[in-house]
């Protein structure tokens, strides 16, 4: 069995609402002398409830789990679930108000990157400082100073001051301090979202290799998913201050987004929504769209279609208008387009059309998905010509009940499975 | 087996009264030396005259002390009728160097929480870090400012405007420096603790610390204090510090032993109090500061 590096119990954490530590030592005192007196508070608010309670907010409400030496935990949650507070309790910057937090070894809390960084310093002496406000010796720091320096990429700029440095080198120098710590447990609060995609790619690298050759123990925060797939064998799942979810990562971040998703609402009114530009929905305006026969947007990619109503309404005569759905990942990826097979209609003017649509969206994998939807016609080298474009994004999420091969998993393998490949024969 | 395991660090809602983690920040001691660095050189960067200004400060003061206290208003710089007076110039600077590190040790300290909450507020390091290297950082500019006395008091003795005697009482002067980084460092946390809650000390420190500054015989003479309220006088911590440290200096002066301890009972009370509140507040000051 081994060893438990972190032991959470029952752990709590209140905060007051209002004016937290606003107070004046005149206040205290008033109130002091109202208590000792037995009377009235004087600072309380007219019309105020009172005073002590109905004001303290539960951040934590009674959090509890362990971690393994060696794990790799991802902490997800919508904002506010109380993820940062619970990193806030491990690394020890503030107390909780109930509860235990057991620890086994040192640990480095990266809430921030470059925490500690002086902007007069230069990198070098940056490295030292960052490195000792994170727990490292100047022994510690003299050893590792190189890897240090080569992993960061900066080497050219370390003896800059980093007042000087663009906001890129700023973070790879910072991260790279954090990632060659020698602290048994630590602790990411979505600090690689910054960085390009090549550096964030590298470290996440790297904290997967020091745990898996040392044994260390790593909880990651963060709300990009891929990260967490990327990084993380387990998934805590927070939802207003308390653990709804402990295990698989898939499984977890599935059950994240399916609370996160509290509802694919069915029918939107677009009329009024913005247009990226002014000529957009002058000729012509989408007022309503609706998946047709859903009470939430959510299909089975197995079973269902995507049938849909979009609602127009024309101010001018137009031929041949087409309509095309952008789709993007969750995450923001662009993912790919529908369109429709031929032109739909010729409007005219002062008139509303409802047009009923059904896309096939079986080789979508698994998971939410946004689309936006562009009303347009072609000129005559088929070029685009957009007529309206509202930038309401239309979630809906696609579930898979009757799954062949392999586990979906869009960072590997993509948001989209092109097509099932036929064995023709085969020789032996 | 996992139940019966033992963990290196327990963090509960309970604390224990002194909490200090000597040993931790022990552990940190680099730090403490990179935070000394750090104020040292970023004080001094994009300036001229760079450390000099540690000089031109205490000694404009004294110029201005020399010439409004001393010429001016003729008070005197005896701390005891009758004995030899030392030169003016020579007392109100020893004074203020003195007051000087008493000052900015207490309102850098006082500013710990507040100051450095960006960084407290991210990651964790024992607290106490903090002050223990504004007392040390300011203790460079002491020791500067401490060696300029010495060069100035030379050039006195040898153009024979006085007379250098050694005393027993100089091996004193070390354990006077550490009262008086006792003493500022001991108010200076309990401030920086009660700060984090109530924001109008912050506004008191500066003003306070001019009317202390009166209340010190700093610019002016042990002796000017009529004797029925030298007791009072006395109670005031800085004047036993300033007072014994003219007389192992200079040999000549006010020192009495009682009042002496009497001012590091103080000392180390204020201490106290301040470890006391500061290991309670540096748990949860982020939730309030």
């Amino acid at each position: 069995m081994s060893e438990l590096m972190l032991k959470i119990e029952n752990v709590k954490k209140e905060y007051k609402l209002g004016q937290i530590g606003g107070t004046t030592l005149r206040d205290e005192l008033q109130r002091l002398s109202a208590k000792i007196r037995k009377k009235e508070d004087p600072t309380r608010k007219v019309g105020a409830k009172n005073y002590n309670q109905g004001e303290k907010f539960m951040a934590l409400n009674g959090v509890s789990f362990e971690v393994k030496k060696g794990e790799r935990v991802g902490i997800i949650g919508h904002n506010g679930a109380g993820k940062s507070t619970l990193l806030k309790l491990i690394s020890r910057i503030t107390a909780p108000t109930k509860g235990t937090i057991s620890l086994n070894g040192r640990v480095a809390s990266m809430l921030e990157v470059g925490t500690g960084f002086h902007p007069e310093l230069t990198g070098r002496e940056n490295v030292y400082m960052n490195g000792a406000i994170l727990g490292m010796t100047k022994k510690e720091i003299d050893r590792k100073i190189d890897d240090i320096i080569d992993f960061s990429e900066v080497r050219q700029f370390i003896d800059t001051p980093v007042k000087r440095y663009s906001s890129g080198m700023y973070v790879k120098l910072a991260f790279s301090v954090a990632a060659h710590l020698d602290s048994e447990i630590m602790i990411m609060d979505e600090v690689l979202a910054v960085g390009d995609m090549a550096f964030q790619q590298k470290c996440l690298n790297k904290m997967r290799d020091v745990s898996n050759s040392e044994g260390r123990t790593i909880l990651y925060v963060s709300h990009n998913m891929n990260t967490i797939r990327n990084l993380c064998e387990r998934v805590i799942v927070l939802s207003k201050g308390q653990k709804i979810f402990d295990g698989d990562v898939e499984e977890g971040i599935n059950y994240y987004l399916g609370i996160a998703a509290d509802q694919f609402p069915n029918k939107y009114n677009l009329y009024n929504v913005d247009r990226p530009h002014d000529f957009q929905g002058k000729k012509i305006r989408i007022t309503e769209f609706e998946f047709l026969e859903k009470n939430a947007a959510i299909y089975d990619k197995s079973r269902e279609k995507l049938k849909f109503r979009i609602s127009v309404k024309s101010k001018d005569n137009l031929s041949a208008i087409r309509v095309l759905l952008a789709i993007s990942s969750i995450n923001g990826d662009r993912v790919g387009y529908m369109q429709c097979q031929e032109a739909m209609f010729n409007s005219e003017k002062d008139k509303n059309y409802d047009v009923y649509l059904e896309a096939d969206i079986s080789k979508l994998i698994c998971g939410k998905y946004r689309f936006i939807i562009d009303v347009f016609s072609l000129d005559d080298n088929n070029n685009h010509l957009s007529y309206d474009h509202p930038t309401l994004e239309i979630p809906f999420s696609v579930v898979d009940t009757a799954p062949v091969g392999i586990k979906p998993n869009i960072t590997r393998w993509g948001a989209v499975e092109i097509s099932k490949i036929k064995t023709i024969e085969y020789k032996v | 087996m996992a139940e019966l395991q033992k963990f290196k660090t327990v963090i509960t809602s309970k604390h224990k009264l002194f909490d200090l983690h000597i040993k931790e920040t022990w552990q940190y001691r680099d730090l403490i030396f990179l935070f000394v660095k750090r104020d040292f050189t970023s004080k001094y960067k994009q300036t001229i005259l760079g450390p000099l200004w540690a000089l031109i400060q205490p000694l404009l003061t004294t110029v201005v002390f020399t010439f409004i206290f001393g010429s001016l208003a003729g008070l005197t710089t005896a701390d005891v009728a009758g004995e030899y007076v030392i030169p003016g110039f020579l007392f109100y600077m020893i004074g203020n160097i003195c007051w000087s590190y008493f000052s900015t040790t207490l309102t850098a300290t006082s500013n710990t929480f507040i100051g450095n909450r960006a960084t407290m507020g991210k990651v964790y390091y024992p607290r106490l870090v903090t002050p223990i290297a504004t007392a040390f950082s300011d203790l460079i500019s002491f020791g500067i400012q401490f060696l300029m006395f010495l060069i100035i008091w030379a050039v006195y003795v040898i153009s024979g405007g006085t007379s250098i005697t050694i005393t027993p009482m100089m091996l004193f002067i070390p354990l006077i420096i550490l009262q008086m980084i006792v003493l500022s460092t001991g108010f200076g946390i309990i401030l920086s603790s009660l700060t984090t809650k109530y924001r109008d000390l912050a506004m008191l420190v500066s003003f306070g610390l001019q009317l202390w500054q009166y209340a010190s015989p700093i610019a002016y003479g042990l002796q000017l204090i009529p004797q029925k309220y030298l007791t009072i006088y006395m109670l005031n911590p800085v004047t036993p510090v300033v007072t014994t440290f003219r007389y192992a200096m200079f040999g000549v002066g006010y020192f009495d032993i009682f009042y002496y301890l009497i001012g590091w009972g103080i000392s180390i009370l204020v201490f106290l109090i301040g470890l006391i509140l500061f290991s309670r507040i540096e748990r949860t000051f982020m939730d309030t500061v």
